[in-house]
């Protein structure tokens, strides 16, 4: 069967998967391979696969969470494992237990696998530095978000048909404490793209061209060479401070609305990692246009999360 | 019964007298002397340099309230297997140490268990609130030589304003942590390109260099000295040097780990390398150098921080500000300033012991005769690995690493309190 056989020559290393910073191109390649697979296979079949049978993934989400959680859990369930999904408010937390605690309790109770959300950057890897069995990054903080990342590239792979070389992705909004925006930085970068950060200049700091990335205030500048652009949330719970005057200048200023939709090139295409403030960074219009593959990344979020949960999983208990 | 001894054959360097050469030093019952009597035991110190103890003007010693991350007997004989022998301990203890009745409590507590000399600092404030002046009269009759309220930066330029004014009458040493704190409030580290990798809160520079500009000025309108603490960032520098030719009374220290680190060690969220000010990029690492060398940065202060492992052990941003310092910088600042050739020996002891005494008025960082025989023994040479710290902490970004050059014995008053 072709998964087995794909399986049996994946050289895929990571037990964790932490930033995207740390794969190489062939990790990810091979994680886009797989996903491949599974994204057929579910689409052609419809029933689960059983390829982490008999295997207990635990959600530990210290953020609340929808769509990332969701995905996760239907990641897991098609791949026919047991999932427990644990939240922040239920765990042990609130009893001042600390995260390492909590963590290996779960391990100690047999767990194959935890993914986690926490406020804090380096959570995740301070998690996988203690623990044994993989853990799955599903964002610290305003660190990183690797399955985010590699769910976009992945949507814009199949829009590219593969070539990501010269194309121009920008990447519009509250930069700052985007985990979302450093994740697909760096996987952009290594898959050849040239990225744009566009935004209001309290959010996008220059700083971030040291990532390898241009930064652009004007607006118009940056989306109107641009293949994809990736609109990102406004994210008012991170933010202490006033970093812009208010949502309605913000949508004025920088929103994506029918008049900016000319300066478009034709064929661009619009991301957003959701969920969307529709009429604030996006008009509603939109987000529900051709140009907008929004679903298809949701729909690939699961195919690539499959793909992962098994490749770590492979690198920790074998093949 | 005289207590003597000679030390001999030590490269000497104390620049208290300019002083760098092999010669006798020569103690009795406690403090330099001239001579000794034939009978005085002998030290050979071959091979070695002796230089007054080392003195520090920043550290913590967590007792009273935080005992578990420190005590008095244990910094004490962190500080001393530094080479420290009179440190200044800051108030940010459980109580603060804002009133008399505290000071005499922790009086007690040095009286009784510390092995070097403490000199334990006053707030500026009651319960460093940055509201109202601490009872600094009252204090100043204690013995309290130094205030700051350390780690909470008075915000309000009128207070700093009556502080400085008020402690000049009682030539009370006031020292200030620089930190414009509403430009920090979600800071983790150095506001910059690692801030921007790793999404960890900013904390800009600007907040030090607002503050360290505010407090020269109110130096000048006062007519008073100001200390800057713990200084890292580069235009801060620029600031204190400017001051400085215009005549205004002003110091600052830097810390081991600002000489030596910059932001880019917070590449794994190692929280050994969390402190505050944070560790800045290697464009302030070299200001900081230079101002060492050109004299606008006039002491080394370890900024002694423990922390328990617990505490240390956590979420990138619940874990504490703070590292440990007193055992590693005369390792840490001997391979960054002298082996690299930016100073030569007499000016490190000079930064770490000769300059802080003078600045806080105790007969400490010199050899010479009558002065209480405080000094080290220094082995440039000597390789070591940090790996069982005398500090009941060991949040040290040194921590299990080689180091070369370390102090092998600190006597205190003549009494030797610590040989590797």
């Amino acid at each position: 069967m072709i998964v087995k056989d794909f399986l049996k020559n994946a050289s895929f290393k990571h037990k964790d998967l932490i930033s995207t910073q740390a794969l190489s191109i062939d990790d990810v390649n091979e994680i886009f391979a797989l996903a491949d697979i599974f994204k057929a296979s579910l689409k052609n079949d419809k029933t689960k696969l059983p390829y982490l049978k008999g295997r207990v993934v635990v959600n530990l989400f210290f953020e609340p969470s929808t769509r990332t959680r969701t995905a996760f859990e239907m990641a897991a369930h098609k791949l026919d494992a047991d999932v427990i999904s644990i939240a922040a408010s239920a765990s042990s937390s609130v009893k001042g237990e600390t995260l390492k605690d909590t963590a290996k309790n779960i391990q100690a109770l047999m767990a194959d696998m935890i993914i986690v959300r926490h406020s804090c950057s380096g959570a995740a890897k301070y998690l996988a530095d203690r623990l044994e069995i993989p853990v799955l990054n599903a964002g610290d903080g305003a660190h990183a978000h690797p399955t985010q990342a590699l769910l976009d590239a992945f949507t814009m792979r199949e829009k590219f048909g593969g070539n990501f070389k010269g194309k121009n992705i920008t990447i519009l909004g509250d930069i700052l404490f985007s985990r979302v925006a450093r994740s697909n930085i760096h996987l952009l970068n290594k898959l050849g793209a040239n990225v744009t950060l566009a935004g209001p200049s309290t959010l996008v700091p220059e700083e971030f061209e040291k990532m390898g990335v241009r930064v652009c205030y004007d607006l118009r500048e940056a989306i109107s060479d641009a293949d994809v652009v990736m609109l990102l949330r406004i994210q008012h719970e991170r933010q202490r401070a006033t970093y812009f005057p208010s949502i309605s200048e913000y949508a004025k200023v920088f929103g994506l609305n029918a008049s900016r939709e000319n300066l478009l090139k034709k064929d661009a295409f619009i991301m957003h990692p959701g969920p969307i403030n529709r009429g604030v960074e996006l008009d509603s219009f939109l987000a529900d246009s051709g140009r907008s593959v929004i679903l298809n990344q949701v729909t690939n979020g699961v195919a690539v999360r499959m793909a992962a949960m098994k490749l770590c999983m492979q690198a920790k208990f074998g093949k | 019964m005289k207590k003597e001894f000679i030390v001999k054959n030590a490269r000497v360097v104390d620049p208290s007298q300019n002083l760098d050469k092999v010669c006798d030093v020569k103690i009795c019952n406690g403090k330099f002397v001239e001579s000794v009597s034939k009978s005085a035991k002998v030290i050979d110190a071959k091979g070695l340099i002796l230089a007054p103890g080392f003195v520090d003007l920043h550290v913590h010693l967590r007792e009273p309230g935080q005992t578990s991350k420190e005590s008095v007997a244990t910094g004490t004989a962190a500080a001393a297997a530094g080479g420290f022998t009179s440190i200044v301990a800051m108030p940010n203890t459980s109580p603060a140490a804002d009133n008399p009745s505290t000071i005499r409590l922790i009086n007690d507590i040095i009286e009784e268990t510390a092995v070097v000399n403490v000199y334990q600092s006053a707030c500026i404030t009651e319960g460093r609130q940055g509201e109202k002046l601490a009872p600094l009269g009252s204090l100043k009759s204690m013995g309290v030589r130094a205030i700051t309220d350390d780690g909470s930066c008075i915000q309000s330029a009128e207070i700093m304003r009556n502080a400085m004014q008020y402690a000049k009458m009682f030539g009370l040493f006031v020292m200030d942590h620089c930190q414009e704190s509403t430009l920090t409030s979600s800071g983790q580290i150095h506001e910059g390109e690692w801030s921007v990798r790793l999404g960890l809160g900013g904390w800009p520079s600007a907040a030090e260099d607002i503050i360290v500009s505010r407090d020269i000025i109110l130096a000048k309108y006062t007519n008073s000295h100001i200390h800057l603490q713990h200084i890292s960032s580069a235009y801060s520098i620029d600031l204190i040097r400017q001051a400085k030719k215009r005549g205004i009374s002003v110091s600052a220290e830097a810390t081991p780990h600002h000489l030596a680190l910059t932001d880019a060690c917070l590449k794994d969220f190692d929280t050994n390398y969390k402190m505050c000010p944070p560790l800045r990029s290697e464009e302030d690492r070299k200001a900081l150098i230079k101002g060492v060398v050109d004299g606008s940065i006039e002491v080394i202060a370890t900024d002694h921080a423990p922390h328990t492992e617990t505490e240390k052990d956590r979420e990138f941003n619940l874990a504490p500000f703070g590292i440990t310092g007193f055992e590693t910088a005369f390792s840490v600042c001997h391979d960054v300033l002298v082996r690299s050739k930016k100073i030569d020996m007499l000016k490190l002891v000079k930064l770490m012991s000769t300059r802080p005494a003078e600045l806080l008025g105790i007969d400490a960082g010199t050899l010479k005769v009558g002065s209480p025989a405080d000094f080290v023994l220094i082995d440039e040479n000597a390789e070591y690995v940090y790996n069982s710290p005398v500090s009941r902490s060991s949040n040290s970004p040194w921590l299990n690493k080689k180091l070369k050059g370390r102090v092998v014995q600190t006597f205190v008053g003549g009494k030797l309190v610590y040989k590797a």
